[in-house]
């Protein structure tokens, strides 16, 4: 795929119910902004993703993923977040492996009272992504338009 | 096939001024399975509504998707709306484009691209909703209240009032709180004792109010109405029953050298204390730390003089398991400490002290006897600065960025009540900004300034430098004159900033309760929910949420006290149907799934099952629906693919990355 300067990168951003997603909504009603790219899926807590889902997401044509959840220790179902991050840790090497490069995906904590969080976590990852450009690596031409 | 209704609400111009309502509207009906789709006003609104019912009735639709705001808004709205004209609620999805969209983004053409997206993804999802239905469970009709302050004491009594039994846990040796150390009340100026022991006394009185005090409580597992709560309640080595509360332990006790916790360290208590003299319970506990009897076997004084023979050396700590339907916190504040604000002084001269030091200086039952003297050399000051805001709407890491909210009143208050004393004494007072918004408070400080003549000086000290002859020199400017002031005190009070109590974190954590920045609790909605915490069954009560004076704390906790008392009235709630559940076709028995949840809902069964008309009796996972909270920490760790979790399944969560990255 070309780059070109008005590329724009694709984002899947999962959020967990009770910390994240209440905190993306703080930073909307706050009117913090971060780019367009940026596609929520909520999710009851991080520790539902599976990795599977973000492979998924990879191979369909995501150029970003971004995992977000409570801080630790704040986790709604007490556990869910550490988890999520052991998971996340492992795969993230691997994809790092494949050549999906670890800018590409991220995993972070944001409380439901820091949406000024989630607006600079959004413009940071974005930035990062789209200094990365396209992914090529993973995705399956197959699902190409 | 399913067929889907598509509603995008313009939310006002909150959404249509920078999302293309009409165009969401045309995309969404290129969407396979939609039948139908139009846009409204304000979707939320009966008139709204009438539109869903209308549809659903007349397109047969048997799922619905509002491109509106926040599921956090109206989620709740829309699904009751279903479920009125014979949909199942959870066959509604809601495709956030307000707060997730048109809220962030300016460019219209930006906005709208992505609001189609979210609208594929929760079209894409709707097609895999299963009609799902809540389960029921039993409310244990008893509360918890933890903090027995003026917060938890008020909202106890009001829970107790409405005839259910409430638990107060104080991790102090009496229950009261800070208030039971202030000295007079702003904006009346009676004294603290007076309006708050009669609260005390009727606490413990009550029928339905159990008290635990010198008790914390160390473990909290299950869910909104059904808690299970370990207490621990700390050896007293009193046995509460025989002590009658005379007070001899206390004078005869040898060990004299600990500091006096209530009077904030400014003098000494026996190892064998109360508290304070109207304490409750009025029996005192052994300080373990200093106890001559407990450290080195020998003294055993007490136990000689106690004509009721209530001294038990012997005792331990006693685990107390009970089960609660709510949890009230109101873990309340401590003042900040101040070594990293050396300007200052404080600790290195006697005479600079916090508000609150002055409080238990001016107390009748304080180290002074209720004099005011310096403590330093016991003279009477004749010069008293107060510096406001130290350590509150602080710009560096010092501090803390909040306005502690009390303590330019009780600064006022702390004024009037020493010109009032000792009128030969000169108060001034260093302020950024006089704040007084509450009712009588202007006029109170106004008295202050007029009546009292207290000199109110506009301007931060930079330092106070303790003088040779025992004076404080304090360096201050004047903003208003726009000059530099030198002033020589005999007494500096600092306005220290209030934040929450240093275990609040752990009782956070305990009740899956979250935090701010500043460790204040949260509130599940900062304008519409500010006594419930965002874990349902948990509520706040009084300064732990954040700082506030003695009626707002008051009144907060009435509020609390409904919230409980609401919950609690009904007999069954209604639980929340998104619940694991393992296909019993894949699972393979392996068990890793039940060492990951944290509710214990999974356990396993010998069942029969049919796979491909073979008839075996496997070993498969059976999750308890009434437990499982629905985290979905056990669908991932199968690695059968066979647990899988209700309203967020694999299948829907794949469709809507596809949707997304189509
Ligand atoms: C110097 C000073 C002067 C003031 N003067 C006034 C005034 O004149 N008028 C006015 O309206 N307000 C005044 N206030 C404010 C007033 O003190 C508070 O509004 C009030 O005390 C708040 O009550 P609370 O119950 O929320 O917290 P607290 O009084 O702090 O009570 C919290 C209780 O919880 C207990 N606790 C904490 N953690 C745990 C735990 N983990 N387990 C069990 N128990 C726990 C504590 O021991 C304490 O007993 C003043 C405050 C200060 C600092
Ligand atoms: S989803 Fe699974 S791990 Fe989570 S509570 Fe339910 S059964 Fe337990
Ligand atoms: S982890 Fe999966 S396969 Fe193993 S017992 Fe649980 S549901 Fe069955
Ligand atoms: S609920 Fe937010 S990470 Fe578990």
């Amino acid at each position: 795929m070309p780059v070109t300067e008005n590329w724009k990168p694709t984002i899947v951003a999962f959020c967990c119910n009770w910390c994240s997603y209440a905190g993306a909504d703080l930073a909307g009603s706050s009117r913090l902004a971060y780019p367009a790219d940026v596609k929520i899926i909520k999710v009851p807590c991080s520790c539902r993703v599976n990795p599977m889902f973000i492979l998924r997401a990879f191979e369909k044509g995501a150029d970003g993923v971004i995992l977000c959840g409570c801080h630790p220790g704040d986790c709604h179902y007490s556990t869910g977040n550490y988890y999520a991050r052991r998971r996340m840790t492992l795969l993230f090497s691997m994809l790092d492996y494949l050549g999906v490069e670890d800018g590409r995906t991220r995993v972070e904590w944001v409380s439901a009272a820091e949406g000024v969080k989630f607006s600079e976590t959004m413009n940071s990852f974005v930035e990062k992504v789209r200094g990365l450009g396209p992914n090529v690596r993973l995705g399956d031409l197959r699902c190409r338009n | 096939m399913r067929r889907i209704g598509v509603f995008v609400c313009h939310c006002g111009s909150n959404i249509a001024a920078t999302v293309d309502v009409k165009k969401v509207v045309e995309m969404a009906l290129l969407e396979q399975g939609v039948v139908h789709a139009e846009d409204y006003p304000y979707m939320c609104s009966e008139a709204g509504q009438s539109h869903i019912a209308e549809a659903i009735r007349e397109k047969q639709l048997d799922g619905i998707v509002v491109c509106s705001c926040s599921p956090r808004m109206h989620e709740a709205t829309f699904r009751k709306c279903a479920e009125k004209n014979g949909l199942n609620p959870y066959l509604v999805e809601i495709a956030n484009i307000r707060e997730h969209c048109s809220w962030i983004h300016k460019d219209m053409q930006e906005a709208t691209e992505k609001a189609v997206i979210l609208m594929r993804a929760a079209v894409a999802k709707v097609h895999l909703n299963a009609p799902l239905k809540a389960g029921e469970s039993a409310v244990t009709k008893r509360a918890l209240v933890i903090g027995g302050g003026i917060a938890g004491i008020q909202t106890a009594l009001d829970i107790a009032d409405a005839g259910y039994h409430v638990d107060i846990v104080e991790k102090e040796p009496s229950i009261g709180g800070r208030m039971s150390q202030l000295d007079k009340t702003f904006p009346t100026l009676d004294c603290s004792a007076c309006i708050l022991t009669p609260k005390m006394v009727e606490a413990a009185s009550h029928e339905n109010i159990t008290i635990h005090t010198w008790s914390e409580v160390e473990k909290v597992s299950g869910f909104v109405g059904n808690f299970t709560v370990d207490i621990r309640k700390k050896a007293r080595y009193v046995n509460m029953d025989k002590c009658t509360g005379c007070g001899i332990c206390q004078e005869k006790c040898p060990s004299k050298k600990p500091l006096n916790e209530f009077n904030r360290g400014l003098n000494n208590r026996s190892a064998i204390y109360t508290p304070f003299a109207q304490a409750i319970p009025n029996v005192p506990v052994i300080d373990a730390a200093a106890c001559i009897k407990l450290k080195t076997g020998k003294c055993g004084i007490c136990e000689k003089f106690c004509q009721a023979g209530a001294i038990d050396y012997a005792q331990t700590d006693e685990i107390i398991t009970q089960q609660y339907g709510a949890i009230v916190v109101a873990t309340g504040f401590d003042t900040i400490k101040l070594d990293k604000y050396g300007e200052y002084a404080y600790g290195e001269s006697k005479d600079v002290i916090t508000s609150l030091e002055l409080e238990r200086i001016m107390n009748a039952a304080g180290p002074t006897k209720g004099h005011l003297e310096r403590l330093s050399d016991g003279k009477a000051p004749k010069e008293i600065v107060f510096i406001q805001c130290v350590g509150s709407r602080c710009s560096d890491d010092r501090g803390k960025p909040y306005c502690s909210k009390i303590c330019c009143m009780y600064t006022a208050k702390h004024a009037m009540l020493i010109r009032d004393k000792y009128p030969d004494t000169n108060v001034t007072v260093f302020y950024i900004d006089v704040r007084t918004p509450g009712k009588n408070f202007d006029e109170f400080y106004r008295r202050a300034v007029e009546d009292y003549g207290v000199n109110y000086v506009k301007g931060q000290v930079g330092k106070v430098a303790p003088q040779s002859d025992g004076s404080l020199l304090v360096h201050g400017v004047d903003l208003l004159e726009n000059k530099q002031i030198l002033k020589k005190a005999d007494m500096v009070v600092l306005a220290t900033a209030i934040e929450p109590n240093s275990d609040v974190r752990k009782i956070a954590t305990m009740l899956t309760a979250s935090i701010d920045t500043n460790n204040f609790l949260t509130e599940a909605h900062p304008k519409l929910r500010p006594v419930e915490s965002p874990t349902a069954g948990v509520f706040l009560s009084g300064v732990c949420q954040g700082p506030k004076d003695i009626p707002e704390t008051v009144a907060q906790a009435g509020a609390a006290a409904v919230k409980v008392i609401g919950l609690l009235a009904k007999d069954k709630l209604k639980t929340n149907p998104c619940t694991a559940k393992a296909d019993e076709l894949r699972c393979n028995g392996c068990s890793q799934c039940a060492g990951v949840c944290p509710y214990g809902a999974i356990s396993y069964e010998t069942r029969q099952v049919n796979d491909h008309g073979i008839r075996e009796d496997r070993r498969i996972a059976v999750v308890n629906s009434a437990l499982c909270q629905g985290c979905g920490a056990c669908t991932v760790t199968c690695p059968s693919g066979a647990m899988d979790l209700q309203g967020f399944s694999n299948r829907q969560i794949i469709a809507e990355v596809d949707a997304i990255c189509r």
